[in-house]
């Protein structure tokens, strides 16, 4: 665990973790097509048009007007204010979308053509080559060029009053021999814009010859790098069709060559014309005719050469310089004299230069041999469905399992050794201390339980040192062990389990070891029917249950879990096992089984479909005052279509056909409603129980009854007694408190059969007389029983936090009966944490919802509102009382979430005076 | 582009008494300027909702018709502000028909929320539906909707235009009372005693939770709608970014243990101001948390307290009486003579 959390921090996790499955969660259907909808930046929804009108449509219906239609201008025009002439611009109408960052024409901040720089705008280029060949008079950008504007940039402007002069370079001047010095390293280190200048460099050597002393130079003007970022998704060198090229015709216009290593494009574009091309008016070329004022004829018919195809795969030898950087042989080897690299440089991509050293070659190393009997599939152990069979069969089974299970940990990495099987690998000595739980019992408890198990579980019972010989023995003493490892280890962690879980365990094998539940061979209820492989461990264990095998829970889990998972469902299955108690015969043959299930649409309730992230996380959030993203949660929600109205606000959904938060359904029932209710620290902090009575599961569920009928009917096994019970079962509407004194797994015979003597345990543990004072009592008496609550208070709020949850009548006395001799129970752990709120939020996300009409029950709660008027007792006293009287007021209000009458009649006292005033 | 705005002046604080009103209705468990600032409603405790002026301090009508305490009214909220993402448009009081003050609303313990016509006095209109004590109402903008949120955990949205008695819609995500409410254009801010804000956003159609951990009492937008103020039970005011959740500011001292009490911020945002169970109106500034003025109201608790929507004017309740606060002294002395007396 610790190395683990250790090797957290080395990693980095990419992208966002998928969601953690939850077990009975349904699959979530994926949005069909239909139901899909694209919304634009404000929510609005958009159409999709066919894949020829170009996606979404625009504006209303695919026109730029309203819903009112197209609403013209209003001219105005008036004596003052006279209409000027309109002209309207591309922009004005166009909406915001299009000025956006995605519409046609996207706002940019561009630098004015005051300070622009002197490079020439490429995309308007184009458009002037493409209009002037539109244009009548073809080519008459020259005439532009001849008139253009006598106005620099204000960069150009600036030098020049500085003194620069065209043609020469920026800079401080120089000496004669620095200036070529720096001339050549500036030709060496911006090596492919500099092929040019070859001409002026001999100029200077010949300049050379006459230097005189003082006299400097200006820097010699240095061609700028073409830094023109790459936007187009074209590949690298890639040029485009050249319109002229295309549309001229000409001997060589038949076969277009895309990737023609011009590195000045608008050259070509501007037609500075090729050897032996004239420029012609008009469009001519293939497929066009021949004008009647053109004097020869060209060649109007296409004619394809092969010549202009690649014959050889892979290329021919590159002569004509034609051919791009796609030819790699020549590359390779020209590469290594660096004085020819200025003479490729025709075929080198604009902005790249020859790589001086060989790219290294990565070694790939091969991937390890597998061995030969590597299989890539993991094997599961096969589970065995016990419950149908008999018990015989069972065992037979279950100690073939246990051969399997001899198998496994020599089969299994060192991971799947538990401490106690890795101290015999290693050979360490065995742990001081008691080796099992049942050594912490008393002797006569441990009689008394080893009287209870059969003979079957012998084999499992001590400690033994295990011989080579007995293997299986060897295990399970080594289960055994393991188990007493595990529950000291988790003593010293926390006391969650520990004595807790010995004890509901003890319980849980008492019970389903009795011989009623032996007689009963099917299983009456599959907590976990919707995984399969646990259902199949539970049942497992239950069976190991009913043949008194004391150690069923450590045996039917599965050792390849982590101890995590495997104490949680340890957790789950002993719970469970109390909770589905086998009915007693006498009960259950009363009864038929239901030919079929309910249903899982009958057993589910509709839930909202986003709940709540964990409280725990966001109360540690709030402590650390890091409000944000930990405490907020955001949902969809729906408002009615008329509240939006009446907001005068767009429905956010239109036509959603629900209001409110989105629901979806979920077990009425699950187990886990029940499980996760003590998962809760405050129950597991809970005081060890004195009474051995394990703790009832935190809510009255439906099957509480039947499994307090299996108590009453392990207990009491004469038909007497038995007919008495099951009357006395059906007069209260409940059965009774279970045994209050005696140990968990009371043995059958010693039970007294008496009635009277558990009328007399009632009596005795019967509730202080303030309590029934405060559910039946009428106000009157209120006042005399609110000076004597200060002691009882705490008790007092435990039974009532019972009492609210359970009905009334009879009942109560019986819940209560159970509750006062269980110290804590988890319904009380609420006010503890709580003093202000009485219901505090389910805890668990899977916990049910709040039962709203208890609630409702509840006349005060929360903040209160000040009395009315403190004047009359402010007065009264001196000044400090204000801190005695809030705590009285607490303690009042205390009183008043507990029980309504008690609320009601508080308010009352404490509105009078009010009145009077 | 334009000259610097001259500098803002030191904003001034309600520090003193202009005028004690004794409403003679119980306790005064809620004190609530109208839209425009020139009328109070006190809500009492012996069933009625009286109307006061504030400049004069007289009794202009009573409401009678609840069975219980009356514990929250509204005569229309003073909608200032609009907010519009990044852009925000100041309007000053939009005057609209529903604004003419010709309707109140209040919510009693007996379970009801009343509309009432401002002129006669009677009852409008009778709604009932909530399963307990209804804690807080409010109009929404246009006063078309009035929302109520009870301590039976729901939020009811009742419609004025209808003549329908069911609410339009019923809100209960809350898991536990709800104890303060407030409406701004599109949005509906509640409080509920399981310790979660809850925004709903009509617009977006959403709801942001805000978990605070302690009951909360009070929430309020500010005034430029891009902050959440939430008063909670652990003594605390929170001052929270609207859209993110996140802390902005947090102001202690007073002390806010077990009672329903009000907070709320100045006109302009600049202060935060909360009652306390010591009989003081705490006052911060928003922007740097520090105690600005400890209001000393009397010695009982503090109950309920009301901003003026414009001008440095403070409504607090205490126990029976209503004092209305000023920046300056405008009153004469006799008053507050009168007051002292009655304190003594």
């Amino acid at each position: 665990m610790a190395s683990d959390s250790d090797s957290d921090g080395d990693f980095v996790t990419f992208g966002t973790p998928l969601e953690p499955l939850e077990e009975d969660e349904p699959l979530r259907k994926p949005v069909p097509l239909y139901e899909q909808t694209v919304k634009d930046e404000k929510g609005r929804y958009q159409r999709f048009h066919g894949a020829f009108t170009g996606g979404f449509s625009a504006g209303y219906f695919n026109t730029v007007g309203t819903k009112e239609g197209w609403t013209p201008a209003t001219f105005v025009s008036s004596r003052q204010q006279k209409a000027g002439r309109q002209n309207a611009r591309p922009e004005d109408f166009m909406d915001e979308e299009d000025l956006g960052d995605h519409g046609i024409a996207p706002r940019q901040i561009t630098t004015t053509a005051d300070f622009a720089s002197g490079r020439k705008d490429v995309i308007r280029d184009k458009a002037r080559a493409i209009t002037s060949l539109s244009a009548p008079i073809p080519g008459d950008t020259v005439l532009e060029d001849l008139v253009a504007p006598a106005r620099s940039s204000m960069g150009v402007e600036l030098l020049r009053k500085m003194g620069w002069k065209d043609g020469q370079g920026v800079g401080p001047r120089v000496k004669r021999r620095l200036c070529k010095q720096r001339a050549d390293s500036a030709t060496r280190a911006f090596g492919s814009a500099s092929p040019p200048n070859g001409s002026s460099e001999s100029q200077d050597e010949e300049d050379g010859e006459f230097v005189p002393e003082n006299v400097t130079f200006a820097p010699k003007d240095v061609t700028p790098i073409d830094f023109t970022p790459k936007v187009d998704l074209h590949g690298l060198g890639y040029r485009g069709l050249n319109p002229l090229a295309a549309l001229r015709g000409g001997p060589g216009a038949g076969h277009i060559n895309l990737f023609t290593m011009d590195s000045d494009r608008t050259n070509s574009l501007f037609g500075e014309d090729r050897k032996g091309q004239r420029r012609r008016g008009g469009v001519a070329g293939q497929g066009f005719g021949v004008g009647a004022m053109e004097d020869d004829d060209e060649d109007i018919y296409h004619r394809d050469i092969m010549s202009n195809y690649d014959t050889v795969l892979g290329g021919e030898e590159p002569g004509n310089g034609l051919y791009g950087w796609t030819a790699p042989q020549q590359y390779n080897r020209k590469k290594k004299d660096h004085s020819k690299d200025a003479a490729y440089l025709g075929k080198i991509l604009e902005g790249f230069t020859l790589a001086s050293d060989k790219l290294e070659t990565k070694t790939i190393f091969p991937p390890p041999n597998l061995p030969r009997d590597f299989r890539p599939v993991h094997y599961f152990r096969p589970v065995v469905d016990l419950s149908s069979v008999s018990p015989m069969v069972a065992q037979a089974l279950q100690t073939s399992r246990g051969h399997m299970a001899q198998e496994e940990p020599s089969k299994g990495g060192r991971h799947q050794l538990d401490s106690a099987q890795r101290r015999e690998l290693l050979g360490e000595a065995t742990l001081q201390g008691p080796s099992s739980v049942f050594d912490l019992l008393k002797v006569e408890d441990r009689e008394r339980l080893s009287s209870l198990r059969r003979p079957s579980s012998d084999t499992s019972s001590g400690p033994r040192q295990p011989t080579p010989g007995e293997a299986r023995a060897a295990v399970v003493a080594a289960g055994v062990a393991a188990a007493a490892a595990r529950a000291s280890a988790q003593k010293a962690l926390s006391s969650r389990f520990a004595p807790h879980a010995e004890q509901q365990q003890q319980e849980a094998l008492s019970v389903w070891s009795g011989p009623t539940a032996q007689a009963q061979t099917g299983q009456t209820f599959k907590p976990f029917e919707r995984t399969p492989h646990k259902q199949a461990r539970y049942d497992l264990y239950i069976d190991q249950l009913k043949q008194g095998d004391r150690d069923a829970l450590e045996l039917s889990l599965d050792p390849t879990m982590t101890e995590w998972e495997r104490g949680r469902e340890r957790d789950e299955f002993v719970r469970a096992a109390l909770l589905y108690k086998p009915s007693s015969s006498s009960l259950s043959c009363r009864f038929t089984r239901g030919k079929q299930d309910d249903g899982v649409e009958a057993d589910t309730v509709e839930v909202t479909r986003d709940q709540e992230n964990d409280v725990d996380d966001k109360q540690a959030a709030v402590k650390m005052k890091m409000f944000g993203k930990l405490t907020r949660d955001t949902f969809e929600w729906h408002p009615d279509n008329l509240l939006c109205k009446r907001f005068n606000i767009p429905d956010p959904y239109p036509g959603s056909g629900f209001v409110g938060m989105p629901k979806v359904k979920r077990d009425k029932f699950s187990v886990f409603n029940f499980l996760t209710v003590s998962e809760s620290p405050t129950a597991s902090a809970s005081p060890a129980p004195q009474g051995v009575k394990p703790s009832e599961p935190g809510k009255r569920s439906r099957w509480d009854v039947s499994g307090q009928a299996g108590d009453k009917e392990r207990k009491e096994k004469d038909p007497v007694s038995e007919f008495l019970s099951v009357a006395r079962i059906e007069a209260s509407g409940s059965g009774p408190e279970a045994s209050t004194t005696d140990g968990p797994t009371t043995d059958p015979t010693v039970e007294p059969d008496t009635e009277q003597k558990e009328e007399e345990e009632e009596e005795e543990s019967r509730p202080s007389m303030d309590l029934f004072k405060a559910i039946f009592a009428s106000s009157s008496d209120e006042k005399s029983s609110s000076s004597s609550e200060g002691e009882s208070e705490e008790e007092e709020e435990k039974e009532e936090g019972v009492r609210s949850k359970a009905g009334t009548g009879p009942q109560i006395s019986n819940q209560l009966n159970v509750n006062t001799t269980q110290p804590a129970p988890p319904v009380s752990t609420t006010p503890s944490q709580h003093p202000d709120i009485l219901f505090k939020t389910p805890s668990g996300p899977a916990a049910a919802p709040p039962p709203r009409d208890q609630e409702m029950e509840e006349e005060e709660f929360g903040p209160r509102l000040p009395p009315p008027s403190s004047t009359l007792t402010a007065e009264r006293r001196p000044s400090p009382t204000p801190s005695a009287k809030d705590d009285k007021h607490k303690k009042k209000c205390k009183e008043k979430h507990k029980a309504k009458k008690h609320g009601k009649h508080k308010k009352d006292k404490k509105v009078r005076p009010g009145k009077t005033t | 582009m334009s000259f610097p705005q001259p500098k803002p002046e030191v904003p001034q604080l309600p520090q003193n008494l202009l005028r004690t009103i004794d409403c003679q209705q119980g306790a005064v468990r809620a004190v609530r300027f109208n839209a425009d600032g020139n009328y109070l409603l006190s809500c009492g405790s012996d069933k009625s909702l009286k109307l006061w002026s504030v400049s004069r301090g007289t009794l202009l009508k009573t409401y009678s018709g609840h069975g219980y305490e009356v514990l929250d009214a509204d005569g229309g909220t003073s909608y200032q502000t609009q907010s519009q993402g990044w852009l925000t448009l100041e309007i000053p009081f939009i005057s609209t028909d529903s604004y003419d003050n010709s309707q109140l609303c209040s919510c009693s313990s007996d379970k009801t929320v009343i509309l009432w016509d401002v002129a006669t006095g009677q009852v409008t209109r009778k709604l009932r539906g909530h399963a307990g004590k209804v804690n807080c109402v409010q109009f929404n903008e246009e006063a078309t909707v009035i929302l109520s949120g009870s301590i039976d955990g729901t939020v009811r949205c009742w419609d004025t235009r209808s003549r329908k008695f069911d609410p339009i819609q019923i809100l209960d995500e809350a898991q536990d009372g709800v104890s303060s409410l407030k409406v701004s254009e599109h949005e509906l801010l509640t409080g509920s005693v399981d310790g979660r804000v809850r925004r709903y956003d009509l617009r977006m159609g959403q709801l942001h939770v805000d978990f605070i951990n302690s009951p909360i009492t009070c929430v309020c937008f500010s005034a430029d709608g891009q902050c959440t103020l939430t008063s909670s039970l652990d003594s605390t005011v929170r001052l929270l970014d609207k859209s993110t959740g996140e802390m902005l500011g947090e102001y202690t001292g007073h002390k806010m243990k077990g009672y329903k009490l009000d907070c709320c911020l100045s006109s302009k945002d600049t202060h935060v101001l909360s009652c306390s169970e010591d009989g003081h109106v705490y006052c911060w500034d928003l922007v740097e948390g520090s105690l600005m003025l400890k209001l000393p109201v009397g010695k009982a608790v503090v109950q309920s307290l009301s901003f003026h929507p414009s001008e440095t004017r403070l409504l607090t309740a205490m126990e029976g009486r209503v004092q209305v606060w000023g920046a300056e002294p405008e009153e004469t002395e006799e008053e507050v003579v009168v007051v002292q007396q009655e304190k003594a």
